[in-house]
């Protein structure tokens, strides 16, 4: 069982509290009719399937309701961090010093 | 290498089992190959033994970097079906179980392939109509299922609770017949050993770390634990590993990665005598020869490499097991474990050339790859010897992602894969 910071309520509960919501930081185009059929796919369906810190998102769906982002190892399954939706992205080689 | 026969049976007993040769060698790398498979797995070394039996290209390296079928080969609860919703799907499938009905012959290995059926239950309405439709659709394409009663599914499986007050009501099933399961580690044993014979070299324990490429962009070949080994072609089937090492080559492919797991009981006597799937509740459940039951169940929610996963998952299968099963509520489980599954968004395959020349990709089969073993492997070792797909792979191009011409089982509900 994962445990998990919500920033927002600012505790740290069990995975089952929370849902996944895939890769953080993928930005929708502001002019979606320009985009070419090559950013879609990029868009919509590749993902960075990262062996490592991964930049994701989760949803503290049984709590306050709110997504907020992590940085979780998916070798270890160990959580760097987890900030709100609307930060910036961490540095990770400075996450990874403190870890 | 033994042919395994009758009179080879009976000699070797006699004279105490201490004539057998090899089933095949632990090669080391050479330079140079026609051919590299990354990943000896059921789908890579079975390409491999079709390449050189079917396509006379023998000069084939099959690279693993742990032991061979040590990946989701020997992970997975073995369940072999075809009825899938779309037509594309049903020719893939079906392909796979037409090979697996000769594959013990085919490989003079004992594969277990066992015809017991798979049974998959409704609970409510919407699974009774899904149900419904994937019966027609499947025997327009000639793939057999067909709508059992609660009385004829508690008949067909007799531990089933059909009670109407059950917490998982059972209002049918689905079942096709000529579904089962097989030996999981068997099949890539089988393929080893063919391939071998072949001349094919099966190297374990060797990574590969990167895909070299040559100045024009074709493949040059792979980098190893071992040093650089130069090949014509490299074709990749490494499972949730594929984007970590088709990255190297500059290759993004729509693939997440998410554990799946799986779990033992202690064995018992015979008493399961088919394969129940239950979709809505995501629990499957089988028994092996060995007297286990095998029960699957779904992804975890959040992509991860652990080959572990999370309790709640195992937790809320077992739950529904015990609800479906009651005979089962104290059974002792023995093990557990994980297998890193790559997931594409349509949850159909890729089997594919890739803008890299000499470059091929087998990937993306989710949850169910190890049915698909025969077939995939067969339509993989075409595409890469002939540089274009066979007809029943060709839909699953990586392209589909851009043109939009998905293969969407993933929305077809109620299809567990």
């Amino acid at each position: 069982m994962l445990l998990i910071h919500c920033p927002y309520c600012d505790e740290t509960l069990p995975e089952a509290e929370f849902t996944y919501a895939g890769q953080a930081h993928i930005v929708r185009a502001r002019t979606p009719s320009d985009q070419t059929d090559a950013e879609w796919e990029e868009f919509l369906f590749i993902r960075e399937n990262v062996r490592g810190p991964h930049f994701e998102r989760w949803r503290h769906f049984h709590g306050c309701g709110r997504y907020f982002n992590a940085v979780r190892d998916t070798v270890s399954d160990r959580f760097l961090t987890t900030y709100k939706a609307g930060e910036p992205r961490p540095d990770l080689s400075e996450l990874e010093g403190r870890a | 290498m033994t042919r395994f026969n009758a009179l080879s049976l009976l000699t070797n007993a006699v004279t105490g089992n201490r004539n057998w040769t090899e089933q095949w060698p632990d090669s080391q790398p050479k330079a140079e190959y026609d051919v590299i498979i990354v990943g000896a797995g059921g789908h890579g070394l079975g390409a491999a033994y079709y390449l050189a039996k079917e396509h006379g290209i023998t000069n084939i390296a099959v690279i693993e970097k742990g032991w061979l079928g040590g990946g989701n080969t020997g992970r997975n609860t073995t369940i072999i079906r075809s009825n899938y919703l779309y037509d594309e799907s049903a020719r893939l499938y079906d392909h796979s179980v037409d090979l697996w009905e000769g594959l013990s012959q085919e490989l003079n290995y004992n594969v277990m392939y066992s015809r017991r059926g798979v049974l998959m239950l409704a609970h409510n309405v919407h699974d009774v109509q899904s149900f419904t439709r994937h019966i027609h659709a499947n025997r327009l394409n000639g793939v057999d299922n067909r709508w059992l009663t609660p009385a004829e599914c508690k008949a067909y499986c007799p531990p089933l609770n059909i009670a109407p007050d059950a917490r998982h009501p059972v209002l049918g099933g689905a079942l096709q017949e000529r579904a089962g399961t097989a030996r999981h580690d068997a099949v890539a044993w089988g393929y080893a050993r063919g391939a071998a014979a072949r001349g094919v070299d099966i190297i374990q324990n060797c990574p590969v770390t990167a895909i070299r490429r040559n100045p024009d962009g074709s493949v040059a070949g792979v980098e190893t634990g071992k040093g650089f080994i130069r090949a014509k072609k490299v074709g990749v089937s490494a499972a949730g590993h594929t984007s970590v090492v088709m990255q190297t080559a500059d290759v993004r492919l729509p693939l997440e990665s998410y554990p799946l797991q799986a779990l033992v009981s202690e064995p018992v006597k015979p008493v399961f005598p088919c394969v129940v799937m239950s979709n809505t509740v995501h629990a499957y459940i089988s028994q092996s020869d060995k007297g286990e039951l095998v029960i699957g169940s779904g992804t975890d929610q959040y992509t991860s490499y652990s080959q572990r996963g999370g309790l709640p998952l195992i937790e809320h299968t077992v739950a529904a097991i015990c609800e479906i099963f009651p005979i089962f509520n104290r059974m002792r489980m023995l093990r557990k474990w994980g297998g890193i599954v790559d997931v594409t968004p349509d949850r159909s395959a890729i089997i594919s050339k890739t803008p890299v020349a000499g470059l091929y990709v087998n990937c993306g089969w989710g949850t169910g790859g190890f049915k698909a073993t025969p077939g995939a492997a067969h339509t993989f070792a075409w595409t890469i010897a002939k540089d274009e797909p066979h007809p029943i792979n060709a839909p699953f191009t990586m392209e589909r992602f851009r043109t939009g011409r998905l293969i969407d089982e993933a929305a077809a509900a109620a299809v567990a894969h």
